[in-house]
């Protein structure tokens, strides 16, 4: 369970980035977070992952307040974050970037499952470097594998469609399918295939937790594109 | 021959892959100006030099394939000032792995360096790995400075791949490569640099593309922390139908200068000559991205780090 009390986030050239949002996800669903653009959905997400300073208000995870600690230490107790434009690196290969989110040495087999389930060939890939010579596409899905590789019990992928070929995103929307139920899934999202699979929907839009509920609640009135303002009949405005 | 020391085992495990036991293949190993050891093969024969200057000559057999020959100096001590002449002349069709390596420890106030001046002829068809490793240790303020300068003849369709590396410690290098490649053949140089605390690092390449589609790669990645100060020169000549490649790629950190200067000179129209600089801190998306996975800011600047030399 992961509970957020009061958050907010302003930067000196804007304020009110994230206002006094309050939200608990529970063990095991998959929370999609959607809502327009510039609406502080990735500020949200990066927040909970300790990825921006000066965050205020407490968040509390498995029952620890986690307010205090930083990106390192929030991701020892179990906060994964898959970025929406991953970064790369030179000389880092895909198999060493998965080692480290793993914290071990994986196998050949481990890695070739890690892989499959994003869509890549391993032998393509696992000895990549993570550079600028693999495409968006390609970057993302290794991005996505390293949160995998982590198996961690809460784990935020931002827009992991983004970039992704329709063949690879049916199979992600499968492995989020799988997932759920072990952990807890936070995805940032716009896409209907994804709203689709998420027990609960928020919406965020100009920083504030505008709608949220589950999702046969909050869908309807999403797909009719009755987002804000408007309260959908059993969902809970804010 | 002297005995190899302590200091000097240590350091040939890092530099030149050192087991302790007998290198396999052909060897010369060089302690603190003198050789310690030397074997040569039925393909690889060694000698010293015959012109009065210090150092061996190195001559491979034509076609001798999968033979490799070793030749590390070290310096184990303060005030030794060593300067060899290396001469290899790699046989036609020849396919071998020279591994050099040099590593001077020095504890005491007084300087110490090792030059290797290292030229080599590389006849038609033949191909060669050069790997070197450069390594100083010790707690001394005497300077450990190695200085080498590598001088590069490739004949006729002939290859030469030269990996060199500064791991670290060395407080003042001064590098110059100077390569001739004639036609069909090809020179492909990855440098990769350390430097830290107030090191000073030089490295110059200069490469004729003299021959018919001749071809040259030289890739260049440092790291500079500290006060250390890293100079990057090359200078890629196309003088005929050829490719030539050049990339100089830096992290800095802390206080530290590094200057790059690549030159590009095409005498023929043929020649097509490209180079790559870039200059800048470790990211702070990298660093954020591993501490994602649970790395420390340290664990994630050296995992950053040592990707980048690797």
């Amino acid at each position: 369970m992961l509970t957020l009390e009061n958050i907010s986030w302003s930067v000196p050239e804007k304020n009110n980035i994230l206002r006094d949002i309050n939200l608990k996800i529970p063990h095991g669903k998959l929370t999609v977070v959607t809502g327009p653009n510039g609406g502080g959905k990735t500020s949200l997400a990066k927040a909970i992952a300790g990825l921006l300073p000066g965050v205020t208000g407490k968040i509390t995870f498995n029952g620890k307040d986690i307010s205090n600690l930083n990106v390192t230490e929030r991701a020892r107790e179990g906060i994964s974050f898959a970025f929406q434009q991953p970064v790369r690196f030179k000389g880092i290969t895909v198999r060493k970037m998965l080692n480290l989110a793993a914290a071990r040495e994986l196998s050949f087999e481990e890695i070739c499952d890690l892989l499959g389930k994003v869509g890549l060939c391993t032998m393509d890939y696992i000895d990549r470097e993570i550079d600028s010579s693999l495409s968006g596409g390609e970057i993302k899905r290794v991005e996505i594998a390293t949160v995998l590789a982590r198996g961690t019990s809460f784990n935020i992928f931002d827009e992991p469609e983004a970039g992704i070929d329709i063949w690879s995103f049916n199979g992600l929307v499968n492995v989020f399918k799988q997932l759920k139920g072990t952990s807890s899934l936070m995805i940032i999202s716009h896409q209907e295939r994804i709203l689709e699979i998420a027990d609960d929907i928020i919406v965020i839009a100009d920083g504030m937790l505008r709608i949220s509920g589950t999702r046969d609640e909050v869908l309807p009135s999403l797909l009719e594109g009755e987002i804000l303002g408007l309260c959908p009949v059993g969902a809970k405005a804010i | 021959m002297i005995k190899l020391n302590d200091i000097t085992k240590s350091l040939l495990r890092a530099v030149s892959g050192y087991e302790d036991k007998e290198f396999i293949g052909a060897y010369n190993i060089r302690q603190d100006g003198e050789c310690a050891a030397r074997k040569s093969t039925d393909n690889i024969k060694i000698t010293a030099r015959e012109d009065g200057k210090s150092g061996i000559e190195v001559h491979i057999k034509p076609g001798t394939k999968g033979e490799s020959v070793y030749i590390p100096a070290c310096v184990s001590r303060g005030n030794v000032a060593d300067l060899t002449y290396n001469d290899f002349f790699i046989g036609e069709d020849a396919d071998v792995t020279i591994i050099a390596g040099c590593g001077v420890h020095n504890d005491s106030e007084s300087e110490s360096f090792h030059h290797g001046i290292h030229r080599f002829v590389m006849e038609r068809g033949s191909k060669a790995s050069y790997i070197e490793k450069h390594l100083g240790t010790g707690s001394g303020k005497g300077d450990r400075r190695i200085d080498p300068i590598t001088e590069i003849e490739l004949k006729e369709n002939s290859y030469l791949f030269m990996d060199t590396v500064q791991l670290g410690g060395v407080d003042t290098t001064d590098r110059k490569t100077v390569a001739t490649v004639a036609s069909g053949a090809k020179l492909v140089v990855h440098e990769r640099l350390m430097t830290d605390g107030e090191d000073k690092a030089t490295t110059d390449f200069v490469v004729n593309l003299t021959g018919e589609n001749s071809s040259a790669e030289v890739i260049s990645r440092s790291v500079a922390r500290g006060k250390s100060k890293q100079k990057f020169i090359s200078r890629l000549i196309g003088e005929n139908v050829c490719m030539g490649h050049s990339e100089c790629d830096s992290l800095i950190a802390d206080e530290a200068v590094v200057f790059a200067e690549p030159a590009l000179e095409a005498i023929s129209p043929d020649a097509e000559l490209i180079h790559e600089a870039a200059i800048g801190k470790i990211a702070g998306e990298q660093l954020l991205k591993l501490c994602t996975l649970g790395l420390t800011q340290e664990e994630a600047e050296r995992v950053i780090i040592d990707g980048f030399l690797s």
